[in-house]
């Protein structure tokens, strides 16, 4: 018996357990899109500036002007529309192909079960913002994805394609006039549109900074695809399980 | 699917040397995939400009025009608004090519046929052919658009009445200023839609001057760049006509 024991905790020592996290598809995916979606914010920029008219107000005050004049210059935006549109149009291709393998490959492969929110997912995305917040200690049990990032993963898919409708209804209104009728017309679109483009934004700051608070075990399994199970979690791990 | 399956589908064992040659493996590719994208960027910005836009992106947007003048439905028109619907003050966008004066008892509408044979037409000529009516929501490519209204005779009409058969057929129609500094081109579906107009009144009013007075045209199924004002000549041809702004980086279809 002791002979045994020792032996095991010498392989356990040698061994590590690991959890398949990304396919090696998703990876390329996303890495894939992080750059693309990058230079379609950028190139949509430069093509917003030439009607830069967004802004929040509430009566005559404007709160927030979309964007101040000192914002364009450090990213030196001004005057480069047909820049942009040459860009827009040109990786507007990549986007969207990136973005349907990626969802066929989500749901061929089995995946969207990890994604896709449940019915526990509201509540317990709750719970997640709670825990988040450093408010409450619980955390709810999660598979792959917690249920917050189930709802913020699923919303970014139906952005996406959000993007590219209102996108097309933008682009070419008279023979897409469906597609315009669908977002409420043309100026509507190109709010929407715009609206959008914000939110990933704001999803881009989310995720960074989560994914620096969460740890270089969890960073790089988007890189290795593995995710080492540290001796302590794989404990609680069975517990829940 | 319970929990307990995800991880016993998903996770084993590996030893710590296996799990450090995966890692340097891994981040070694990712390295490479980020040098890659990185000398792919510089390459497409170092690339020789062709008509004002990098050249990979210029033959993008010639087949993006391509796919969708395949998918060009001329019977597809730009939504129709009421004379209520239309601004009273209607924005004045470009002023290339653009004459302080024109005399309309001077002005003449050349309409080259063919080399050497152009045909010379007064602004009575063209107000006497059957006027329509055009309500629409006028889109200018740097983003705004407004609902506004015009008239004049549809270009389609006063190619047949001129017997412009043969130009039909035409891949493009070229149109100038009257000084030619200003230029587009338009292919010729889209220039014999329905609702492209040789136009010469704005709100029920002869056009002001600097939305082109005498003649311009109104062209639903373009961005505002193509609606050329104080047209000069009209010509036709099975090459892509020069255009202003084509030359300065847009798309050249420039449609909607």
């Amino acid at each position: 018996m002791g002979l045994l024991n020792s032996f095991n905790s010498s392989t356990n020592f040698r061994m590590k357990k690991v959890i398949k996290k990304h396919p090696l598809a998703i990876r390329w995916f996303h890495w894939i899109n992080f750059p693309v979606l990058t230079v379609m914010i950028w190139s949509g920029l430069l093509i917003y500036w030439a009607n830069s008219v967004y802004k929040i107000s509430v009566g005559n005050t404007t709160i927030i002007k979309f964007f101040p004049k000192g914002f364009y210059k450090a990213l030196n935006v001004p005057f480069h529309l047909a820049k942009g549109m040459s860009f827009h149009f040109a990786f507007a291709w990549l986007f969207i192909i990136n973005g349907i393998l990626y969802v066929a490959y989500t749901i061929f492969s089995g995946e969207w079960r990890y994604l896709l929110p449940n019915k526990y997912s509201f509540k317990e995305a709750w719970q997640v913002l709670l825990h988040d917040l450093h408010i409450k200690k619980y955390q709810p049990p999660q598979l792959k994805y917690n249920a917050a990032q189930r709802i913020a993963y699923t919303a970014i898919f139906f952005m996406g394609m959000g993007s590219v409708l209102s996108g097309f209804a933008i682009y070419k209104p008279v023979q897409f006039s469906w597609v315009a009728f669908l977002c409420g017309g043309y100026e509507a679109a190109r709010v929407e549109h715009f609206i959008l483009t914000i939110g990933y934004v704001l999803f881009f700051l989310i995720h960074i900074f989560q994914v620096i608070k969460t740890g270089w075990n969890n960073f790089q399994a988007i890189i290795s695809g593995l995710e080492v199970i540290k001796p302590e979690k794989q404990i609680s791990t069975n517990e829940q399980a | 699917m319970s929990r307990h399956n995800f991880f016993d589908k998903r996770t084993k064992e590996i030893s710590n040397s296996s799990y450090r040659r995966k890692m340097i493996f891994s981040f070694l590719i990712f390295a490479v995939l980020v040098a890659a994208g990185i000398f792919a960027w510089k390459w497409l910005n170092h690339q020789p400009t062709e008509q004002g836009a990098l050249k990979p992106l210029r033959k993008t947007l010639e087949a993006n025009e391509k796919i969708l003048q395949s998918t060009f439905d001329t019977s597809k028109k730009s939504k129709v608004y009421t004379e209520k619907d239309a601004v009273k003050n209607v924005r004045v966008n470009g002023l290339v090519g653009m004459e302080k004066t024109i005399d309309t008892s001077t002005w003449r509408l050349q309409v080259v046929r063919a080399a050497g044979d152009t045909l010379k037409l007064s602004l009575d000529d063209i107000e006497k052919l059957p006027k329509v009516h055009v309500i629409f929501d006028f889109k200018c490519i740097e983003g705004w658009s407004q609902v506004t209204h015009w008239a004049g005779v549809p270009l389609k009409t006063f190619m047949d009445y001129y017997h412009l058969n043969t130009q039909e057929k035409m891949n493009y129609v070229g149109l100038q200023t009257v000084d030619k500094k200003y230029y587009v081109g338009i292919d010729m579906p889209s220039a014999l839609q329905s609702q492209t107009i040789l136009c010469y009144e704005m709100n029920n009013k002869p056009l002001p001057m600097n939305q082109g007075y005498p003649l311009r045209l109104i062209i639903p199924v373009k961005y505002g760049i193509k609606h050329l004002k104080q047209l000069g000549t009209m010509y036709f041809s099975n090459q892509k006509p020069p255009d202003y702004w084509a030359e300065r980086g847009y798309d050249y279809y420039a449609g909607l």
